[in-house]
């Protein structure tokens, strides 16, 4: 039962309870007008403690296109936090006026305390370095819906694997799913933390510096961004930054059915000219963020489509 | 030798592995006591070889989860009328609350006044536990 509760983790959910999310979510991508007053009368508490243009807008036009209502900030100077509010007492006023809230923080863990204070649910939206857990039912709605299902699929996460927290999310989530293995493909000052991959089998992944290697072997292809200053050396950069852009000539080596997945704002790391090919979905994944958002929020404030 | 002597009524903390004392006495803040404390190092020890030991004559709520981190094993002995009335044993805590603080910079309870932040134990070999707000691991 979802109804009531907090998503502070992509850990909280059970995998029949992320099914019956998925689930959901397809038959609103289906139908999106059916669900367009399912939330009439509902207020979304959209707490953003800093800047985050893309997961409130996501958030924000979920709760419209369920016919609800929006409240909130966009960043804390415009709060009562910037008069020394703490989270508990901004949490306990958002209530009086909504029924759910969803939080954006740089400190980690702030979400887990608001949703200790909150007599509603609340949706970490962003904690800092630490969790996102509607990037992670983003990614694996992208999935669901363009692999039918998450068994036996090769993964391949390319770029920054050492800081990626989307990748670390994403990662953990799918290993709870039979035969799926990950193809972590990155320069060796950005490899997957050791305690990553301790949670994982050993026979289940497969680390390399070379996209063009393993491109053939790819059912999914998960891009992220390397960014300059994570390198310890310019000559260094100079001479991976290019093996980690994907062009259309290294996608001519991959599978006709395989998609190309990337959390964005995309910099350089993904040629343009890639953009029109079916397989870039990344776009796509954009939209399906706000409908596993829709779902979400359904699910936790208990409300269901008319039969 | 030396000699203490034997407490009426109050508390003994004992088998305390031989240079913990210190850091216990410090941790329980014992140095603000108002009552006799005596802390003995190196005492001859039939089980241990040689072992420390904290005698406090008074009854004082005593904070567990300290011993139990900082010296787990360790047997704490409530004494009335001069006998040991009660024997309690301290292992390592598999969880604690407001023991611990996060020594993660970016983690929420270092801005916020959170009481009893939780810990749960992860390994045990290091003392290691994890902080309930932002997962990092942290000691005493």
């Amino acid at each position: 039962m979802l109804k009531g509760r907090s998503l502070i983790e992509p850990g909280d959910l059970s995998l029949e309870e992320l099914q019956e999310i998925f689930e959901l979510s397809e038959e609103i991508v289906e139908t999106p007008a059916a669900f367009k007053e399912v939330c009439k009368g509902k207020i979304l508490g959209s707490l953003f403690y800093e800047p985050s243009t893309r997961t409130r807008l996501s958030f924000e036009a979920a709760m419209y296109r369920l016919g609800g209502q929006v409240i909130g900030f966009s960043e804390a100077s415009s709060s009562s936090v910037s008069k020394g509010e703490s989270i508990g007492d901004t949490i306990k006023t958002i209530g009086c006026y909504a029924d759910i809230a969803v939080m954006r923080h740089p400190k980690e863990g702030a979400p887990k305390l608001a949703s200790k204070y909150a007599n509603f649910p609340v949706i970490n939206a962003g904690d800092g370095g630490h969790q996102h857990p509607t990037q992670t039912l983003t990614d694996l709605l992208t999935i669901y819906l363009l692999k039918n299902n998450f068994l036996n699929l090769k993964i391949g996460l390319c770029g920054d694997l050492k800081f990626g927290r989307t990748v670390h999310s994403l990662v953990k989530a799918m290993s709870r799913y039979h035969g799926v293995e990950f193809y972590f493909i990155s320069p060796p000052e950005l490899l997957i933390p050791e305690y990553i991959k301790a949670e994982l089998e050993q026979k289940s992944y497969f680390e390399t510096t070379e996209l063009t290697e393993v491109l053939p072997e790819l059912d999914i292809l998960y891009m992220t961004r390397v960014q300059r200053e994570r390198f310890i050396s310019e000559e260094e950069y100079l001479r991976l930054r290019d093996s980690y852009i994907l062009d259309k000539k290294k996608l001519n080596k991959a599978k006709k059915e395989m998609i190309v997945m990337h959390p964005l704002p995309r910099v350089s790391e993904i040629s343009e000219e890639v953009d029109a090919d079916p397989r870039a979905v990344y776009f796509d994944q954009a939209r399906y963020g706000m409908f596993v958002r829709m779902a979400l929020i359904m699910k936790l404030l208990g409300v269901e489509i008319d039969a | 030798m030396l000699n203490v002597n034997i407490i009426k009524k109050g508390i003994v903390i004992d088998h305390i592995k031989a240079g913990s004392g210190y850091k216990i006495f410090k941790e329980l803040k014992l140095h603000r006591a108002e009552h006799s404390v005596a802390l003995l190092k190196n005492v001859m020890s039939d089980k241990m070889n040689s072992k420390d030991l904290i005698k406090i004559e008074n009854e004082i709520d005593l904070n567990l989860d300290i011993l139990g981190i900082i010296a787990p094993d360790t047997t704490v002995n409530i004494i009335e009328e001069g006998n040991i009335v009660r024997k309690i044993a301290v292992p390592l805590p598999d969880k604690v609350k407001g023991t611990l603080s996060c020594k993660n910079p970016a983690c929420v309870s270092t801005i916020e006044n959170i009481e009893n932040v939780e810990f749960t134990l992860v390994d045990s070999g290091n003392k290691k536990y994890k902080c309930e707000f932002c997962d990092s691991w942290t000691t005493l």
